[in-house]
């Protein structure tokens, strides 16, 4: 069955009106303590990377403000990865299914979904984008543990606060990268997944075209309950 | 604190030009310590204190004469006793005044993110402005000295100051008031690296210390303390003074290329994803089904 067929045989079976839970209320406020928290982290640590991004600290309550604060939030967004490792990891292992769609990948950068393959609950760049969450979470969590309290480390130790800013820098970088390319998909790009990540829902069509795995999967489990 | 009077030419955390910099040309101020004639005798470390309006605080016993293991935030100026065994089986008792050494190409200055936080003035003089600290600590991951002390009641970072309000009225470092062997010598930085020349050559001269010769390292392109050491092949001696200290490459690297990589780099994501829309738009299922919907 081609996308098109799966979204005209939902349609005309009446379920293209039919919303589809895609993110529980748990899973999205977890998404948003973790989205918040980052997006404070990402102000006032781009204010302490460069002095010409310093005044963005006077927007969070000023430089010995956003120095206090930086790592408590740091610490929130840390546990919040960790509680969506704990339970999306499964839903993030990298399937047969998922292979086939990163081979057809520049189809679905050039928005040419028909000719993509199916895929699960997740892609695979989502699913890419989690493990660097998740892995530069872990960086920068220890490595900021260092740089939150510099004065701990004894001075014949002090290759580690060398260690804990390159660690620090390159994970705070990639995590960026990652940050720019989700929230430009999340809100610009892939219509109907802002939508979803606040109240939870999708189309039966959304489904079927991004997901369609994830959708049969949905449905058949629904169907059979019934 | 800020010392008006001063001519700047380093800012921390500062972007563009320094104002005002290169208007005035001025001496370069300079410390001279002469390891060889300290009697270990403290009063710079008490000047130090009365001056900088600090009471004596706690410390830890080492088994030495040492006051404490290293400087602390309230306690810039430390002589540092090191016990050394020469290769005769003698022993040297090594007294070092320990404290900022003002690199003329200062570390934590180089490694502060907040405008102004770091100053150095056009004299040499490197002092911090505790008002616009923000408390990072990243002087402290800069420092190949391990002078800069955190001060976890007010969260600021403090340490010697040369005596900069002292030296913008003209007059001498308090620990170099104090002096009672003349081992504390100030003035410009060209006639103490003289002074302490003449006083190597002395050494090497007259009291067979071959090795003996001046510490200035070229490394954070000289200092603004400079030492005259019985044997200045073997630093480390001296209570852990550096033999080529520089400031850590991890942070010329952070404060240097990885900026500019690391800001072109988060520009070119802003673009890509911005030329992605503008070329290829959103995914719009909606507009799909109703599209197919008028097939037959």
């Amino acid at each position: 069955m081609s996308v098109s067929q799966v979204i005209a045989s939902a349609h005309a079976a009446g379920e293209s009106d039919d919303r589809i839970l895609r993110y529980t209320l748990a899973e999205r406020v977890n998404h948003w303590i973790a989205g918040l928290s980052y997006m404070y982290c990402l102000i006032t640590g781009l204010a302490f990377w460069s002095p010409y991004m310093f005044w963005l600290a006077i927007l969070v309550g000023g430089g010995p403000t956003a120095r206090a604060w930086h790592p408590w939030f740091g610490l929130v967004f840390t546990a919040s990865v960790l509680w969506m490792f704990k339970i999306w990891r499964s839903d993030m292992l990298t399937t047969d299914a998922d292979r086939a769609w990163r081979k057809a990948m520049p189809h679905y950068i050039r928005n040419e979904d028909e000719n993509l393959p199916p895929i699960g609950r997740f892609n695979y760049g989502q699913k890419l984008f989690f493990w660097l969450t998740v892995y530069s979470a872990i960086l920068l969590v220890l490595s900021g543990l260092v740089l939150w309290f510099p004065e701990a480390i004894p001075w014949n130790l002090r290759w580690l606060r060398y260690l804990a800013v390159a660690v620090h820098v390159t994970a705070a970088l990639a995590s960026i990268g990652g940050f720019i390319i989700h929230v430009y998909m999340g809100t610009a790009m892939v219509r109907g997944g802002f939508t979803s990540i606040v109240r939870g829902e999708v189309s039966s069509a959304w489904a079927g075209l991004h997901h369609r795995l994830w959708y049969e999967q949905v449905t058949k489990k629904e169907s059979e309950g019934k | 604190m800020s010392q008006a009077t001063l001519e700047i030419r380093r800012i921390s955390g500062h972007p563009g030009p320094v104002p005002g910099a290169g208007v005035k040309r001025e001496e370069q101020v300079c410390k001279l310590v002469d390891t060889t004639t300290c009697i270990g005798c403290k009063a710079c470390e008490v000047a130090c204190l009365e001056w900088n309006g600090y009471t004596f605080s706690e410390t830890v016993f080492n088994n030495s004469y040492q006051t404490m293991p290293e400087t602390a935030w309230n306690y810039w100026n430390l002589i540092k006793f090191n016990e050394h065994e020469r290769e005769d089986g003698t022993l040297m008792l090594l007294m070092r005044k320990d404290q900022c050494m003002h690199c003329a190409e200062p570390g934590c200055l180089a490694a502060c993110p907040a405008d102004g936080a770091i100053v150095q003035y056009a004299n040499g003089i490197v002092d911090f402005q505790q008002d616009r600290c923000i408390g990072c600590g990243y002087c402290m991951t800069g420092c190949p000295f391990n002078i800069p002390k955190f001060n976890p009641d007010n969260r600021k970072v403090f340490k010697c100051t040369l005596c900069s309000d002292r030296v913008s009225e003209g007059l001498e470092p308090a620990c170099i008031k104090a002096c009672p062997t003349g081992c504390l010598h100030f003035g410009t930085k060209d006639d103490m690296k003289e002074l302490a020349e003449t006083r190597a050559k002395q050494l090497r001269d007259n009291y067979g210390f071959e090795n003996a010769g001046v510490y200035d390292p070229p490394g954070v392109g000289g200092t603004g303390v400079v030492y005259v050491l019985h044997d200045v092949t073997n630093p480390e001696a001296y209570g852990g003074l550096p033999k080529d200290p520089h400031i850590p490459w991890v942070v010329r690297l952070w404060k240097g290329p990885a900026k500019w990589i690391g800001n072109l780099a988060m520009l070119f994501g802003v673009v890509g994803v911005s030329l992605h829309y503008l070329r290829y738009g959103p995914k719009q299922v909606e507009d799909r089904k109703h599209g197919r919907e008028g097939e037959p």
